[in-house]
């Protein structure tokens, strides 16, 4: 298997998994943070380098309307954006969900107006977390480029056919630069192989009708299918992850477990943040406290038993949710995970912070603080506020 | 051009047995259109009437492959899946039959909420057509005004109340707006000019880039008349001058009929409920205003046909 050890930022190594992954068709418009991705893509498509038809579009709602009309036809096609390119796409998502197109989607996190602001949260993300596509998070640079490669296999799954969307954290992933292993054309290709669509528009000798209207005898079953897509896309996500593995070195599954084992206290996020807990998790070890960390990969289809299982026996638990539902009842990863560990009715304190809105920094020794503090509340019996914010001014 | 005979050996691209209203003209287009491919046609829609009278599932009235997603993204659909053919045809991934594809969107989904998406689609120079099958408002709603609303005409959200009576604006003159964009083909006609139909739609399929169609299609319910009079309604608004047949060929006009005698714009009114009110005394101005503007768009329509 043939490596190479390059410095990558997130869009950069995005770009080239899509370069590798050679789509018959590309529709997208600018956004920050995600604009470079599609930049970098577009010279590979004046140097000649892919086979890509690129449709750049007077907007993010033409953008996916395009892409949903180029897979409906019959090709493999991929988008990329951010924030209220994501938001103008809504409308568009579930569509593609509802169509039951295996779209694949770089999605840059970035957070929503008003007030604008061009920095990292998951606002964005979590604003299309109902709409059908198969979410996965990226910790780093590495990540967003093998979780796009696979999101090729996870989306077109004979079980699956839905749309995935690969996220990065904007700014923090997307423009700083790391090493990461890149493979080669040929294994990226053989790994995903060629796009084989069951009914493509294209074919008027065997001409469909895509988009009927449904009355009430019909929605319900055809909604159905799609949430048992979502529930198949399980499977496949483990499926894929492992041949992943066995193929390139890392294998992927719904999460990563980072000193969970033993851990008195672990802390649950998504993104890159996890990177700056584990920093963390290794300095409160240092301290003689326990602590562990749970990084969510896979959001959409949730992987609640999973999650569960996996914090069962975890006394004291911090959720970090770079997003705020808005909802007076935390953020959706708060809100989810504590819906999973519900069934499990182990005696544990599941408390929820968020942070890093607007891409307000997240640093090592906070987290420490947080986390530390929830244990002495457990040892000295005090009670602890179970939804909060860390890092802003009140 | 095709003649009738030749038209009718070929396999109706809609069937019958679809839900649109009896006296609707969105089908009669729909089949005039597609008719006139001699080639393979793929087919993508705004929602609307016309889209929701022919997918009522587990049924199509469809005989080609039709694609609907949204109400305004015809434009940036049809262009995706041209440039899905593009780039399967390049890779040697399907065959290089020639495809024509078809965007048809009502007045609502293209005038108004899919202007952007139509506007972008004609820039990037797909090589594709946009038809629009204009009724005139938001009929599939309940007949709400849209910018292609009629001065004058009553409507569920431009009533005639005792103050204000039907719309207000003059309707916005989508056909200039697509020559401004400077594609190769822009033509505006009737279902019941159908030699007219016929031979604009077989000369903008046999040329490469965007093509964009106006085409006028009664709706007796919105207007407000027999059913059995939608093809005398698109003889009265081409011989009243209220909508011309014209084409625009890289920008070159060309009137494609010139009524024998240009008849006054009454008798397009007339016949509709919707501009009843406009024949009360009071409102006799409003009916002045609009003979003025098809008066002035008619004389600038000729001038131009001189450039």
């Amino acid at each position: 298997m043939g490596k190479t050890r390059v410095a990558r930022t997130g869009n950069e190594a995005m770009a080239e998994a899509i370069r590798q992954i050679n789509p018959d068709v590309v529709a997208a418009y600018p956004i920050t943070p995600a604009t470079e991705v599609m930049q970098i893509f577009a010279t590979y498509v004046a140097d000649g380098l892919v086979d890509t038809e690129l449709v750049p579009t007077e907007s993010e709602h033409s953008a996916m309307s395009a892409a949903i009309g180029a897979q409906v036809a019959g090709a493999r096609t991929m988008t990329a954006t951010s924030s209220q390119g994501l938001a103008l796409m809504y409308e568009m998502l579930y569509i593609a969900a509802g169509l039951r197109l295996p779209l694949i989607m770089a999605e840059v996190n970035r957070a929503l107006s008003a007030p604008i602001n061009i920095h990292c949260d998951h606002g964005d993300t979590m604003g299309g977390r109902d709409a059908g596509w198969i979410q996965i998070f990226s910790e780093n640079s590495q990540e967003a480029y093998d979780n796009l490669i696979q999101a090729v296999r996870i989306a077109e799954h004979s079980d699956v056919l839905l749309p995935i969307m690969v996220t990065t954290d904007g700014f923090i992933i997307s423009h700083a630069m790391e090493d990461i292993d890149i493979y080669s054309d040929g294994e990226v290709r053989d790994f995903i192989g060629t796009y084989k669509p069951l009914q493509p528009a294209l074919d008027y000798k065997k001409p469909i009708t895509v988009g009927s209207i449904d009355f009430v005898d019909y929605y319900f079953e055809h909604r159905r299918a799609l949430a048992q897509a979502m529930s198949n896309a399980k499977n496949a996500i483990l499926e894929v992850g492992r041949e992943f593995g066995s193929k390139f070195g890392q294998e992927y599954g719904f999460y990563e477990a980072y000193k969970l084992d033993d851990a008195e206290v672990a802390m649950v996020c998504l993104g890159s943040t996890a990177g700056t807990g584990k920093d963390a998790v290794d300095n409160l070890r240092k301290r003689g406290i326990k602590a562990g960390l749970l990084k969510v990969r896979v959001f959409r289809p949730f992987p609640a038993e999973e999650l569960a299982a996996r914090l069962k026996d975890v006394p004291q638990i911090c959720v970090l949710d770079r997003s705020d539902a808005l909802a007076a009842t935390g953020g959706p990863l708060y809100a989810e995970l504590l819906a999973a560990m519900f069934e499990d009715r182990a005696d544990h304190t599941v408390i929820n912070r968020i942070y890093g809105l607007g891409g307000r920094d997240i640093k090592v020794g906070e987290i420490e603080e947080l986390l530390s503090s929830q244990v002495s509340a457990a040892a000295g019996g005090k009670s602890i506020d179970r939804i909060g914010y860390l890092g802003v001014r009140e | 051009m095709s003649n009738l005979k030749q038209l009718a050996t070929r396999q109706a691209p809609l069937c019958g047995g679809h839900r649109a209203c009896a006296g609707c003209s969105a089908p009669d287009v729909v089949r005039q259109v597609l008719m006139a491919s001699a080639d393979p046609v793929v087919v993508g829609s705004a929602t609307g009437c016309l889209e929701v009278s022919t997918t009522i599932f587990p049924y199509s009235a469809w005989n080609v492959p039709f694609v609907h997603s949204a109400f305004e993204n015809a434009g940036a659909s049809v262009s995706g899946m041209e440039a899905a053919y593009k780039s399967l045809k390049k890779q040697g991934k399907i065959g290089d039959e020639k495809i024509n594809f078809v965007a048809f969107g009502g007045d609502g989904g293209t005038y108004d909420i899919g202007f952007q998406s139509l506007s972008g689609a004609m820039e990037r120079g797909h090589n594709m057509m946009y038809v629009c099958y204009d009724n005139g408002a938001y009929m599939n709603t309940g007949i709400q005004r849209s910018s292609a609303t009629p001065r004058g005409a009553m409507t569920t959200t431009s009533p005639v109340g005792k103050v204000i009576q039907g719309k207000q604006q003059q309707r916005k003159d989508l056909t200039a707006c697509m020559v401004a964009h400077e594609i190769p083909y822009v033509a505006q006609t009737t279902p019941a000019h159908w030699r007219d139909l016929n031979a604009k739609v077989e000369y903008a399929f046999s040329i490469e880039g965007p093509k964009f169609m106006n085409v006028l299609a009664p709706c007796r319910l919105g207007w407000g008349y027999p059913m059995e009079l939608t093809m005398d309604m698109c003889r009265l608004a081409a011989d009243t001058c209220f909508w011309p047949l014209y084409e625009v060929v890289e920008g070159q006009y060309k009137l494609t009929y010139t009524p024998k005698e240009k008849k006054p714009v009454e008798d397009f009114l007339k016949p509709q409920t919707r501009f009843r009110h406009l024949f009360r005394p009071e409102n006799e101005h409003v009916i002045a205003e609009i003979q003025q503007e098809v008066d002035r768009k008619w004389e600038r329509l000729q001038k131009l046909c001189t450039l």
